[in-house]
């Protein structure tokens, strides 16, 4: 079985974000990156499933920058890794069309990719990367095996809710929070990571679809702030709470 | 702008998302028209709800298409567009959504933008969106039609009657499906409901270490401790207890938000609760823009404090 995982380097929404002086971007001096939150548990799914399975499992990320996160795929069990070295920026058509540049030139069984980026929220490129391909695809899984040649899927639906899907292989899917408990990265891990190949494929990108007019930092603000020494707030609290009839 | 809405239905009832999607499409229509579209295996019915709302409804009906699934969903959806091109092509940003709408963007060949809020048409389609989980926002110019969007549930509430006529048309898929529904699971059902607690205590990433503390409050409260995604998926509390668009909708008296960032699949969760305390120790949290009141200050310090003043109180 071979398993390719889609990862990325991605700034944290913990970051202390500040809007950049063009009124355009996100000012990267206080920016902190690391491989997306939702990429671990990708990462994860498809070293069990080597475990599980054999094979290889191969990372691939789009980013001039990335090499921090490939490397802590290939320390968590990835066996190689690519990187393509551009920006693609905000538009996801642009990553997707790297990744699927990538894979054209490789035989897969599995592509995992993660729900969503941490930072632009899109949830776009796994899925836009199985549509280019024409591969059957299931989003938001919590639960994966191979039976036969099917991939049995559950995916999670509103309000608790799961619905369970069957894909032919090859096939593309992308992972939900939860799936899994991301495994830490060890130091044999990194010993190990040292020897493993990083390799840089390079393409050309066909120019945006969508353009960044301006970020800003959301307008409204609801709350009324209680200020005070904390047990004057914790006070304040009881006060309101108590004003709904529950204590 | 011939704009065409794909409404969405589960157990015989319509996605309220489906309705606030042609309440957008009649705004930036202009002198075009909102149509719905609604795909199934009998969808009759269903339409004419769609058709309160909608200049015109697409009824598209076959035997393949009795339960979701995006390959032959797109299908169909691809044989309407060929013969009635879209400018702007709506989906709802939810579980089908976010399938479907990559799917026929890049079939359709054009842009995508996910999880709209907001919209102008003047000198070209222009749409916001949160990022950072609704820490910053973005305006994006889309430059070239036909544009597909998912639109967030909840924001286009207000709309307008229209009296739309139903065409229904029976087509099916024109290629073998790869994907196969095999059923819905139904969430599991734990000791307590928390939709039915009149005071909750939710617990984010930022107090998972305060767990212990919040659930001594909740129960001095007679209330119930619930928690965001990041304190279920990594098994502190039970599944039930997750509060959000994938867990439960609550609406008790009173919502303590506790070290809770407030992305908005946990805000639809809980967002019309009657009073709403956020306590968070960033300024910057989008949490504050749903909470009636809010603390600035770490959990940690806080909590034992309340915790004795509940106490105080109640003796
Ligand atoms: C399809 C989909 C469905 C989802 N469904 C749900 C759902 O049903 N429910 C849900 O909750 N989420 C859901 N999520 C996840 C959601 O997007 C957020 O990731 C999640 O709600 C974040 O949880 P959080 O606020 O606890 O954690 P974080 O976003 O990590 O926020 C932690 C917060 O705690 C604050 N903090 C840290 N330490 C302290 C301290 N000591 N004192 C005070 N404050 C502190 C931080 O400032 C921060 O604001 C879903 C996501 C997707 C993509
Ligand atoms: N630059 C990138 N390189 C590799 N994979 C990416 C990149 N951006 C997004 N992805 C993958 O696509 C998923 C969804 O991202 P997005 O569409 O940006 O929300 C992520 O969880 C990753 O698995």
């Amino acid at each position: 079985m071979r398993v390719f995982v889609l990862v990325k380097h991605a700034p944290s929404p913990e970051s202390t974000l500040r809007v950049g002086a063009d009124g355009k971007s996100v000012d990267p001096v206080c920016l902190t990156y690391d491989i997306n939150d939702w990429d671990k548990y990708a990462v994860e799914e498809a070293v069990r499933l080597k475990e599980k399975y054999g094979g290889e499992v191969v990372a691939v990320s789009v980013g001039v920058n990335c090499d921090a996160t490939l490397k802590k795929c290939l320390a968590m069990g990835v066996d190689r890794a690519v990187k393509v070295p551009v920006e693609a920026g905000f538009d996801p058509y642009q990553t997707a069309e790297a990744i699927v540049d990538v894979l054209r030139g490789e035989r897969f069984d599995i592509v995992i990719s993660g729900f969503m980026s941490q930072d632009t929220n899109n949830a776009l490129v796994g899925v836009l990367a199985a549509a280019m391909l024409d591969l059957p695809f299931a989003t938001a899984v919590v639960e994966l095996s191979v039976e036969g040649d099917e991939v049995r899927a559950v995916r999670e639906i509103e309000g608790g809710y799961r619905e369970e899907v069957f894909l032919q292989l090859p096939c593309l899917v992308t992972v939900q929070s939860g799936i899994n408990e991301p495994r830490y990265v060890s130091i044999m891990g990194i010993k190990a990571a040292r020897s493993k190949e990083l390799r840089e494929h390079v393409v050309k990108l066909r120019g945006p679809s969508v353009f960044v007019e301006r970020i800003y930092v959301p307008p409204t603000r609801r709350a009324e702030i209680l200020k005070g020494s904390m047990p004057e707030v914790a006070e304040k609290l009881v006060e309101l709470i108590g004003s709904k009839g529950v204590i | 702008m011939r704009v065409f809405a794909v409404a969405e239905h589960r157990l015989g009832e319509i996605n309220p998302v489906s309705l606030e999607l042609l309440n957008f499409a009649n705004k930036i229509k202009g002198d075009g028209t909102s149509e719905a579209v609604i795909v199934g295996d009998d969808v009759r019915a269903l339409s004419s709800v769609l058709a309160g709302c909608a200049d015109k409804v697409w009824a598209l009906s076959g035997s393949q298409l009795e339960h979701y699934n995006p390959e032959s969903h797109a299908d169909v959806l691809l044989q309407l567009f060929e013969k009635e091109p879209p400018d702007l092509v709506l989906l709802g940003n939810t579980s089908q959504g976010c399938e479907l709408a990559p799917l026929l963007a890049v079939r359709l060949r054009c842009p995508i933008v996910t999880d709209v809020v907001g919209a102008s048409v003047e000198g070209g389609l222009i749409v916001s969106r949160y990022i950072y989980q609704g820490k910053l926002m973005v305006d994006l110019k889309l430059n070239r039609t036909p544009c597909v969007l998912t639109v967030r549930q909840g924001v286009f509430k207000e709309g307008i009657e229209l009296r739309g006529e139903v065409t229904e048309l029976r087509l099916t898929p024109s290629k073998p499906l790869r994907r196969r529904f095999s059923r819905i699971i139904e969430p599991e059902e734990g000791e307590i409901d928390v939709s039915k607690a009149e005071v909750i205590v939710a617990v984010g990433r930022g107090a998972a270490p305060s767990l212990k503390l919040a659930e001594k409050l909740a129960s001095l409260l007679n209330g119930a401790v619930a928690g965001s995604r990041p304190v279920i998926d990594s098994g502190l509390l039970a599944k039930d207890r997750q509060v959000g668009i994938s867990g439960k909708t609550v609406k008790p008296k009173v919502y303590l938000a506790l070290g809770i960032s407030g992305a908005f699949q946990h805000v639809m969760g809980m967002k019309d609760s009657e009073l709403i305390i956020a306590v968070n120790k960033d300024p910057q949290a989008p949490i504050f823009n749903v909470a009636h009141y809010g603390v600035i200050a770490d959990v940690q310090e806080l909590l034992p404090k309340l915790l004795s003043k509940v106490e105080e109180r109640r003796k």
